[in-house]
């Protein structure tokens, strides 16, 4: 008979789950329910309680149990509170199976926890099922192989990918929470707090319905025989604004930055290996998305794995992009046609 | 001031991102066809490690780098080949199997138990890095192990940067969500660093580092331990490709205006 514990972190408010929590309260209920197992919900944050009641609904059922760790020490992400928290409410929910959000806080402190207590954790999980074993689906090789696995030792810990579930929603309600004391480590690294490369604009939305990736084309010569970066620049940014969209890049953009003059230098100056999709950079997860200047080749595309609708701009009718990658592949230049674009939604907006 | 540093990069090899990748399930369980004759580059965000690493040592007389690699020997000396031109550090090979389907756990302990008995390995002077997620597996889960491994609970991952100061503590930027940077103090060694893409561009080849480093290199891979992963009950049910090709139209003919009109609606109310 499995156990499932439900790791969950706050927000930045300290008083809410975050979203990626709550999504990994649904696969918890979910599974639960598959398996008829008892189902525990675990809380990190500096004042659980508030955060707990809207988790409340999740643990309805009879013998579901809601844990909290609380403490200034848990207001931060940090490594060795982080683990030792998550550690304490493994150990009091003794559960087979932990689910978790694949966040950067629990990212960061997952493996060291699972291997504390024993146990074994494999991450980016996209979609759980139940027979008469838990399987798990997750990508291998930047996400150009699928694997279903399985594990038979226990605990096991399963880090879930953002966006692969729906956030839990209830109604709030006052939760029984149990507190869990964590005999806390001494602390060597001080959060200084967040700080945003970008200069100009913050250009990584990761709820934006649209996935705007800008390739090296846009700093190439245009028919003019002429560069226009600096037009370029514009017209992505003023794209950005309009439309909400997220920015990515190819990798050849990206490195431009690097291998620029002065190094800090950068081609496009809101740009960075922040922004990079594909085989060495991210893989994001939008509803849309719109390649401009980019070839559409393998390394590129395995970072559109989970973007739904395709379409891309390309001066090359031979391109990756045409061979079955993209839904809709325009043979043009993509300096007209972005400005264009920016007209009419200039005009809709106003 | 300048402090010796012990810098360990664990990086494995991967198949070169261009190349095709068919998955076949042997006698042993899953693996990649041809796997053996791909050709293999140094894990790409790993390799950031190194050359990060390898810019610490440079700035911190006294230092030392080395580069902790699981894999079949004659794949790594083949990498090695273009690897050991691009920054100088004592190899320690781990002959073993190669790919992203043996369990991240049994790696980690095969890499852990070599680090420990590195040569005058003293773990409070211990920087140890690597690629914060592999280009195979992809879990980001080695890293963290090893740490624990060697006891030591201050780990960063997703690390874009760090820069040491003159008492010994460094400040850390660790990459989160919303393409942002959380900043992080730590008062010193030893720490565990899983880089992202950092800041240094990839060195050029410079033949007499590379000359210097294979002579190294060569008798390490002839001594190179042999490990056996256990794959702690780990159990692939199935292993594919994603069949994801569609129906690609393609425009020649739309002017750039009907593009923009057609674009504008697609796009939708954001």
């Amino acid at each position: 008979m499995e156990t499932i514990l439900v790791l969950t972190h706050v927000d930045e408010s300290g008083s809410a789950l975050t979203k990626a929590s709550l999504e990994a309260v649904t696969a918890g209920v979910e599974l639960a329910r598959q398996l008829s197992a008892a189902l525990t919900i675990g809380i990190l944050g500096p004042a659980s309680a508030e955060a707990a009641n809207s988790a409340a609904g999740a643990v309805a059922a009879p013998g579901a149990r809601l844990l909290a760790v609380s403490g200034e020490a848990f207001a931060q992400p940090r490594y060795a509170t982080d683990a030792a928290g998550c550690e304490a409410l493994c150990r009091a929910a003794q559960a087979s199976i932990v689910l978790a959000p694949g966040s950067s806080r629990f990212v960061r402190v997952a493996a060291g926890v699972a291997h504390r207590l024993g146990g074994f954790l494999d991450t980016h999980i996209t979609s759980l099922s139940s027979n008469d074993c838990v399987d798990a689906t997750r990508w291998f090789y930047r996400q150009r192989v699928e694997a279903t696995i399985s594990r038979e030792a226990r605990p096991w810990f399963l880090l879930l990918d953002a966006g692969t579930h729906a956030a839990f929603a209830a109604e709030p309600a006052t939760a029984q929470v149990e507190a869990v004391d964590v005999t806390l480590p001494t602390t060597r690294t001080t959060v200084e707090g967040l700080r945003s490369p970008m200069r100009d604009a913050q250009t990584i939305r990761p709820d934006a319905q649209l996935l705007f990736v800008a390739g090296a084309g846009w700093t190439k010569k245009q028919p003019d025989g002429q560069i226009h970066v600096a037009e370029a620049g514009q017209l992505i940014l003023a794209f950005l604004r309009l439309s909400g969209a997220s920015l990515g890049s190819s990798k050849s953009l990206a490195d431009q930055k690097a291998e620029g003059p002065g190094e800090e230098q950068s081609v496009l100056p809101f740009l960075s290996h922040m922004n990079q999709i594909g085989q060495t950079g991210a893989t994001p997860r939008h509803a849309k998305g719109l390649s401009t200047c980019c070839h559409g080749e393998e390394p590129h595309v395995v970072g559109w794995r989970f973007v739904g609708e395709r379409r891309a701009i390309s001066l090359d009718q031979n391109c990756g992009w045409t061979r079955g990658k993209a839904d809709v592949v325009y043979i043009t230049d993509a300096f007209q046609v972005i400005a264009k674009v920016n007209e009419l939604l200039q005009a809709r907006r106003s | 001031m300048a402090q010796a540093l012990q810098l360990v990069v664990c990086a494995g090899i991967v198949p070169d991102p261009l190349q095709t990748l068919e998955p076949v399930t042997g006698p042993n369980g899953p693996g990649l066809k041809n796997e053996m004759v791909l050709p293999a580059v140094l894990d790409p965000w790993a390799a950031c490690a190194l050359y990060e690493a390898a810019q610490l040592v440079a700035k911190n007389p006294g230092s030392k780098l080395w580069l902790v690699s699981l894999g079949p020997k004659a794949k790594l000396q083949q990498v090695m080949m273009t690897v050991g031109q691009k920054a100088v550090f004592e190899l320690i090979p781990i002959d073993g199997p190669i790919g992203g389907f043996p369990d991240a756990h049994s790696t980690a302990a095969a890499l852990a138990e070599a680090i420990a008995a590195l040569p005058g390995f003293d773990r409070e002077r211990l920087l140890l890095f690597g690629g914060w997620e592999s280009a195979t597996r992809g879990a980001g889960v080695t890293l963290q192990l090893v740490g624990e491994r060697l006891g030591i609970t201050d780990q960063f991952q997703g690390v874009d940067q760090i820069t040491l100061r003159e008492d010994g503590s460094f400040e850390v930027l660790e990459r989160v969500e919303g393409g942002r940077h959380q900043v992080s103090v730590c008062a010193g060694t030893p720490a565990v660093l899983g880089w992202a893409t950092g800041n240094l561009a990839e060195p050029r080849n410079n033949p007499q580092t590379g000359m210097a480093n294979m002579r190294g290199i060569m008798p390490a891979l002839q001594k190179a331990k042999t490990v056996a992963l256990d794959g702690n009950g780990l159990r692939y049910v199935s292993v594919s490709l994603p069949k994801q090709q569609r129906e690609t139209r393609v425009e020649k003919n739309m002017t750039a205006d009907e593009i923009a009109r057609e674009l504008v609606e697609w796009i939708g109310a954001e």
